[in-house]
């Protein structure tokens, strides 16, 4: 099954040209394992690069940047890096996976509220990538943003503002949204979430947790 | 066969230019016995791949130094242009021009032909060792033997043609946009910027930097033919 809801144009061209943040990178790329509309869409972003690069103008290289790099070509390369097997973490697509430190259940995951914890697995430019893992039926505690969230179901499903979101959908929300997304009843809701700011829980309870909750 | 002693030593000088790039690699494709092409770009009616992609084809396979050689002259200052439009200093721009070359050599034997074409490829080559070396993170990226994805719906019988014809589509679809989309579209791949920052250098709002943006990869898709509701 495919993806419904998209990373918008601007994601997937920053993602492409390699301008993206690592967190909103590692987000994007998860939903290219699993959306190949948008796997199709970056390919078509890539051969742009390319058709723009071989129309550049030549600068002006060293007169001996061939002879060096030919000099190079038998010295061994740093092996690459082995890509961490899918064991222990069942439906997580392969970008995802390399940024676990652990196996699924043996992640550090933090309570938040009842019925929903997080781990935290990258924070880069201020802008940090998490796993969120919501109960079954569970509603997350109404909050609204600092900036911008992209969250994207890696299993199960939540319902928001009307729209039911599946395996591989990104939903996105911003400042002016103030949301309470309720997880299916069917199974645990596992989700990668990307903010660029911490969240802001509404109401009284949110006044007197806010302060202590790693958001 | 070996090139002439005018154009090797050209080569290691660094004082070969695209001209002697094009007449050489004509050469090659003569001694091969096949078609001549007009120009660096031009596709070959019989496989669909360009010149480009037959020569790192032929530094996958056969580790062949000249055909590497060739690339590197086409490529490696065009690279440098590149890495300088990201606001990299001279020195810097070229060392990871010569860099990413070395990159091309060394994972020639990813290179797929039938999913790309020679220069994506090595923008993208160049593109992740840039985020690498100079931004010091790690580039994300999808894994074609990963169990997890979702494979791509039936390919097309003419897939390697289509992907090498796609670089001239997708450069003639470019000419079709307006010169506000063109100048949104070429920033987004030269400043290592989000767009809130084109916005601020253009001096017009987010939202006008998002809907040119979306405005442009739509007209891309049509003229494609690529286009979904």
């Amino acid at each position: 099954m495919s993806a419904t809801f998209h990373p918008t144009d601007e994601l997937l061209v920053a993602y492409g040209a390699g301008s993206l943040d690592e967190a909103s990178a590692l987000l994007v790329a998860t939903h290219l394992a699993l959306c190949p509309r948008c796997r199709a869409e970056v390919a078509r972003i890539e051969t742009l690069g390319g058709a723009m690069i071989e129309d550049l103008p030549p600068a002006d290289l060293g007169a001996d940047a061939l002879a060096s790099v030919l000099a190079r070509l038998d010295l061994p390369p740093s092996p690459p890096k082995p890509r961490r097997p899918a064991v222990g973490s069942p439906g997580l697509p392969a970008p995802l996976r390399d940024y676990l430190p652990a196996e699924m259940e043996a992640l550090p995951w933090k309570r938040l509220a009842a019925g929903i914890e997080q781990v935290v697995l990258l924070q880069a430019r201020g802008i940090r990538a998490r796993l969120l893992r919501i109960g079954a039926g569970i509603a997350v505690p109404e909050h609204g943003h600092g900036g911008m969230e992209l969250t994207m179901v890696l299993q199960g499903g939540f319902a928001d503002q009307g729209q039911g979101y599946a395996r591989g959908d990104v939903a996105m929300a911003d400042r002016q949204l103030v949301h309470s997304p309720v997880a299916d009843r069917s199974e645990t809701c596992l989700c990668l979430a990307v903010t660029d700011a911490p969240l802001k829980l509404t109401g009284l309870v949110g006044l007197l947790v806010n302060p202590f909750l790693d958001l | 066969m070996a090139p002439d002693m005018g154009s090797a030593l050209a080569f290691s000088f660094g004082s070969i230019d695209d001209v002697h790039v094009i007449d050489m690699m004509r050469r090659r494709v003569e001694e091969k016995g096949g078609a001549v092409p007009d120009q660096i770009r031009s596709v070959e009616p019989e496989t669909g791949a360009t010149p480009m992609s037959e020569l790192l084809v032929a530094v996958a396979q056969s580790g062949d130094r000249q055909a590497f050689a060739l690339l590197f002259q086409y490529y490696a200052p065009r690279l440098k242009t590149y890495m300088r439009k990201l606001g990299t200093e001279d020195a810097v721009a070229e060392e990871l021009a010569q860099e990413a070359m070395l990159a091309v050599w060394r994972k020639a034997a990813s290179f797929d032909p039938g999913r790309a074409n020679a220069g994506t490829w090595i923008f993208a080559v160049a593109r992740n060792l840039r985020i690498d070396m100079l931004r010091k993170e790690k580039r994300p990226e999808i894994d074609l033997d990963d169990p997890e994805l979702v494979p791509d719906p039936a390919p097309r019988a003419d897939e390697v043609m289509a992907t090498q014809q796609s670089e001239s589509r997708v450069r003639a679809a470019m000419c079709g946009l307006s010169a506000e989309q063109t100048e949104v579209v070429t920033l987004s791949f030269y400043e290592d910027t989000p767009h809130a920052e084109i916005a601020a250098r253009l001096k017009i709002p987010l939202g006008t930097v998002k809907s040119r943006l979306r405005l442009a990869m739509k007209r891309i898709r049509s003229e494609l033919g690529d286009d979904q509701p």
